[in-house]
C-alpha cells in the first residue's frame, strides 16, 4: 500500500512538473512575441474579437452537449450534424429569399426568418434523433447509446450529402451585416458582433429557462435523480425530448451564426466545430451550464490568439498550423490540474 | 422481441448465403480466364514474354473488354478537380472507344485529394486483377501512395493533375508513375515572372495547407520569387485543411505588409482565405494570388465578390488548337452537362487517355483470342512516347515521367471571370 501511493505521487509530481514547464514555456514565449512587437495592438484586438466571436459558435454548440449529458451521462455524438443541419436549412432558406429579393428589400426580416428557420430544422432533427437513436435504448449498457449516436451521426452527414452533394457552397449573406463599427478603440466587423449578441441573447434566454420556468426546474430535478423526479409527477420523457429540442435549437442558431461567419456550407462541416465544442463542454466542465459557454470562449480565443502569441516569439515556422495543438494542450493542462474540467461538473443541470 | 431477433438472425444468414454466392459467381467467371490461360500457355510464343516481364501479362479474354481505372476526387470540396479530368477522359473513350479490340470500361475510383483516399483507391485498382492502367490521380497527396502501390503491382499510373514536383523528382519517382500535368517547379516560375515583370512588387508572402502540392509550389514560388527579381518573402505560413478560420494566420502575415500574397491551396479553404483576407486590415493593397487547385467556378461562387482582382496560375490551353474549340469541347459539355469547363485539367485526362492507348496498342498482342498486354513493355512504351501531338501540346516523356509540354498562364478574376491576362498570345 505505501509503495502504491508512492507511485502515484511520483505521477503526480510528473504530471505537475509537465504542466509547470509547459506554462513556464507558454509564458516566455507571450513574452518574446510581445516584445518583439511585430504584431500591432489593433491586430491583437482583431484577433481577440475573432476568437469571441467562434467561441460563442462552439460555446452554443457545446451547451446542447453539457445539457444532455447533464441529464442522461451521456455523450450526444450526432450533436455536430444537428448543428450542419442548421446551417444547411440557413443556407437554403437564404438562397430562396434571396431569390425573391427579400434579402434586398428587408434584411431584418430575412434574417429572423432563416435564423427561425434554421433553429426550428435542428430542433426537429435533434427531437427525432433522440425518438429514434436514443429512446430505445435509454436501458442499455453505455456504450450503446454512444455506438448508435456515432451511426446516427454517419446517417445525417451522408442524408445531407446525398440532398445537397459533396461540394463546398458559397452563402448568399446579408449585406445588413457588411462592414465594420468602432466601438472606442477596437475596430469589430459588424457580422462578428451581430454573431457574440445573438449568442450570449441565447445563452442568457437559457439560463433564465433552466433556472425560471417549471420546465427548466422540471429538467433540474430530472439531471439530479431520474427516478425521484418521476415519482414527483414530472413526465421524464418529455424533459428529455424538451432537452434534445433545446440543444437543437441552440446549435440550428449556432449553424446560422457559424454560417455567417465563414459564408461556406458543406455535408461535412459539422464534424470539427462537433469536436471543439465537446472540447468546450468538457474544458468548462461537462453537466455545467456556464462552463460549456466559458470553455466555447476560452477554446475560441485560445484557436484565434494562442499561436500568434505563444510560437511566433520562439521563430517557429508556420505557428498557425498548430492552433489546435495549442487548444488541445491547454485542454490536458486543465485535466492535469482540475480533473472535472474548469467549474467542476455539476451533477445538476 | 424475441421473434424479431429471431427474423434477424435469419436475415443474417440468408445474407451470408447470398454473399458466398455471390463469390461463386465471381469464382465462375474467372474458370474462363483459368481456361484461356492455360490454351494460351500451350502456345508458348509470345506468352513467353509474359513469363520474362517481371510483372507478368494483362490478360483479355475475347469480346472482355478493356479495364481502365481512374483515380480522381469526384467527391467533397475539390470536386470539380477530378470531374473535370474524369470528363476529358470519358470523351477521349466517346471518339475511341476500343484499344487493341477490346472495349474500354472505366473503373471509376476516388481519390479524395488525401494521402489515405488514394491508399484506398490505389488497393481498390490492384484487387482488380486485369487492370490495364490508370488515369490519376487528381491530388499529388493522393499521388504518392498511389504510385508506390500501383508501382509495386507493375500498374502504370499516369496524371492528369498532379503538379508537385516531388512525384517525378529522380529520387522519389516511382518506376510505372508518369504525368501529363506540368511540373510545379515551372507554375511556381511563371508565377514569380508574372510577379516580379507583369505586377512589379517586390515582397511577398505565401501559405500552403500542408499538402505536397500546396507545401512545394509555394515554396518554389518563394524560392523563384527571391531569385528571380530579388524579392522579398515576409512569412511562409501554413494552415491545417478543414479550418475555418484564418484571422490568426492573416493577421500574423498583414503585420508584415506584403505586396502579393501566394496561397496556392484547395477549394474550401482558398476560398475562405480569399474572403478573410480581403476584411484583413493591412492587406488592404495586397494583391491575392493562388494557382489551379482551386482555378474552378465553385471557388468563384464560394467565395464571391472577393476573388475580384484575384490572379491564378494554370495550365495555358490558349495553345490547344482548333480540335479543342470545334470537337473537344462541345463533347465535353455534353458529357458533363455544365456550360462550362470546370477545371483546368480536362485536356491532360484527354492526353493522358489517349498516350495510354497508344502504349498499350503498341506492346499487346494476341493468341488464341486472348490479348496480352506485358506491363514491364507497356511503361518502357509509354516513357519512350516523343513528340505526341495532343491537345496540351508536344509531348515527351523524360526518364521521369514528366511528359508534359508545360505551358503556364495567368488569369484574373474580372467581374466574376477567368480572364487570361499573361503571358500574351
Amino acid at each position: 500500500m505505501p509503495a502504491r501511493r508512492a507511485r502515484l505521487n511520483l505521477v503526480n509530481i510528473f504530471l505537475w512538473v509537465f504542466g509547470g514547464a509547459i506554462l513556464a514555456l507558454s509564458a516566455w514565449g507571450a513574452f518574446l512575441t510581445l516584445s518583439e512587437g511585430r504584431i500591432s495592438p489593433s491586430a491583437w484586438q482583431t484577433l481577440i474579437v475573432a476568437g469571441v466571436a467562434l467561441g460563442s459558435v462552439y460555446a452554443l454548440i457545446a451547451l446542447g452537449y453539457t445539457l444532455v449529458y447533464g441529464i442522461l451521462f451521456m455523450i450526444n455524438f450526432a450533436h455536430g450534424e444537428v448543428f450542419m443541419w442548421g446551417a444547411f436549412t440557413a443556407f437554403f432558406a437564404a438562397s430562396a429569399l434571396n431569390d425573391i429579393g427579400m434579402i434586398d428589400a428587408s434584411p431584418l426580416l430575412a434574417f429572423l426568418l432563416v435564423l427561425l428557420t434554421a433553429m426550428l430544422v435542428s430542433m426537429l432533427v435533434a427531437v427525432l434523433l433522440e425518438r429514434v437513436a436514443y429512446r430505445p435504448l435509454r436501458g442499455a449498457p453505455r456504450l450503446v447509446p454512444l455506438i448508435t449516436a456515432i451511426g446516427a451521426s454517419l446517417v445525417l452527414q451522408y442524408t445531407a450529402r446525398g440532398f445537397y452533394g459533396s461540394g463546398v457552397r458559397g452563402y448568399p449573406g446579408f449585406g445588413l451585416f457588411g462592414g465594420t463599427v468602432e466601438l472606442g478603440p477596437i475596430r469589430i466587423d459588424v457580422v462578428e458582433l451581430v454573431v457574440i449578441f445573438a449568442a450570449l441573447a441565447l445563452m442568457f434566454a437559457l439560463y433564465f429557462f433552466i433556472n425560471r420556468t417549471r420546465t427548466g426546474r422540471a429538467m433540474r430535478a430530472v439531471s439530479e435523480d431520474k427516478d425521484v423526479a418521476a415519482m414527483m409527477g414530472i413526465n421524464v420523457d418529455r424533459i428529455i425530448v424538451t432537452t434534445f429540442a433545446i440543444g437543437g435549437l441552440l446549435a440550428g442558431a449556432a449553424g446560422i451564426l457559424y454560417t455567417l461567419l465563414f459564408n461556406q456550407v458543406h455535408f461535412f462541416m459539422g464534424f470539427l466545430p462537433g469536436i471543439k465544442a465537446f472540447t468546450a463542454a468538457v474544458l468548462g466542465g461537462i453537466g455545467n451550464i456556464i462552463g460549456a459557454a466559458l470553455g466555447g470562449l476560452l477554446l475560441g480565443i485560445l484557436e484565434q490568439v494562442g499561436p500568434n502569441l505563444l510560437l511566433t516569439g520562439y521563430g517557429i515556422p508556420s505557428p498557425n498550423q498548430l492552433q489546435d495543438v495549442i487548444a488541445f494542450t491547454v485542454l490536458v493542462l486543465v485535466l492535469i490540474f482540475r480533473p472535472s474540467g474548469l467549474l467542476g461538473r455539476k451533477e445538476n443541470v | 422481441m424475441q421473434k424479431y431477433m429471431r427474423w434477424s438472425g435469419l436475415l443474417v444468414v440468408l445474407m451470408l448465403v447470398l454473399a458466398a454466392c455471390q463469390a461463386d459467381t465471381g469464382g465462375s467467371s474467372d474458370p474462363s480466364a483459368d481456361e484461356s490461360t492455360p490454351a494460351s500457355s500451350e502456345g508458348a510464343g509470345g506468352t513467353a514474354d509474359c513469363d520474362a516481364d517481371e510483372f507478368g501479362c494483362v490478360e483479355i479474354a475475347e469480346g472482355d473488354p478493356i479495364i481502365i481505372g481512374t483515380e480522381l476526387v469526384i467527391t467533397g470540396a475539390n470536386e470539380s478537380l477530378g470531374l473535370d479530368s474524369q470528363y476529358g477522359a470519358e470523351v477521349a473513350r466517346g471518339l475511341r472507344p476500343d484499344i487493341a479490340g477490346h472495349e474500354v470500361e472505366f473503373n471509376h475510383q476516388d481519390d479524395g485529394c488525401s494521402a489515405e483516399g488514394g491508399t484506398a483507391a490505389a488497393r481498390a485498382l490492384v484487387s482488380e486483377e486485369n487492370i490495364a492502367g490508370v488515369i490519376g490521380t487528381s491530388c499529388s497527396s493522393a499521388g504518392i501512395p498511389s504510385a508506390e502501390i500501383l508501382s509495386a503491382e507493375g500498374v502504370m499510373l499516369v496524371s492528369p493533375s498532379n503538379t508537385a514536383p516531388s512525384l517525378t523528382a529522380p529520387e522519389t519517382h516511382e518506376p510505372f508513375y508518369a504525368r501529363t500535368a506540368h511540373n510545379d517547379s515551372i507554375q511556381g516560375a511563371a508565377m514569380a515572372t508574372f510577379v516580379c515583370e507583369v505586377l512589379s512588387l517586390t515582397t511577398a508572402a505565401t501559405i500552403d495547407d500542408g499538402s505536397p502540392y500546396a507545401d512545394q509550389l509555394a515554396n518554389v514560388f518563394a524560392r523563384e520569387f527571391e531569385s528571380q527579381c530579388g524579392g522579398t518573402i515576409t512569412n511562409e505560413e501554413a494552415i491545417t485543411v478543414g479550418d475555418t478560420d484564418f484571422s490568426g494566420v492573416l493577421e500574423n502575415i498583414a503585420a508584415d505588409s506584403p505586396e502579393f500574397l501566394y496561397f496556392p491551396i484547395f477549394v474550401a479553404e482558398g476560398a475562405l482565405i480569399t474572403q478573410q483576407a480581403k476584411e484583413t486590415s493591412g492587406l488592404d493593397d495586397t494583391v491575392l494570388g493562388g494557382a489551379d487547385g482551386y482555378f474552378t467556378p465553385d471557388w468563384l461562387s464560394a467565395a464571391g465578390e472577393a476573388t475580384e482582382g484575384h490572379v491564378l496560375s494554370g495550365p495555358d490551353l490558349a495553345f490547344a488548337g482548333d480540335f479543342y474549340e470545334a470537337d473537344f469541347l462541345p463533347a465535353y459539355l455534353e458529357v458533363s452537362g455544365t456550360d462550362t469547363t470546370i477545371s483546368v485539367f480536362h485536356a491532360h485526362a484527354f492526353d493522358a487517355y489517349n498516350m495510354l492507348a497508344d502504349a498499350i496498342e503498341e506492346v499487346a498482342f494476341t493468341e488464341g483470342g486472348t490479348t496480352y498486354i506485358p506491363r514491364t513493355a507497356l511503361k518502357d512504351a509509354f516513357f519512350a512516347i516523343e513528340g505526341y501531338e495532343g491537345i496540351t501540346g508536344t509531348l515527351t516523356c523524360d526518364e521521369n515521367g514528366d511528359c508534359a509540354d508545360a505551358k503556364i498562364s495567368v488569369s484574373e478574376v474580372q467581374d466574376g471571370e477567368f480572364v487570361r491576362i499573361w503571358p500574351e498570345e
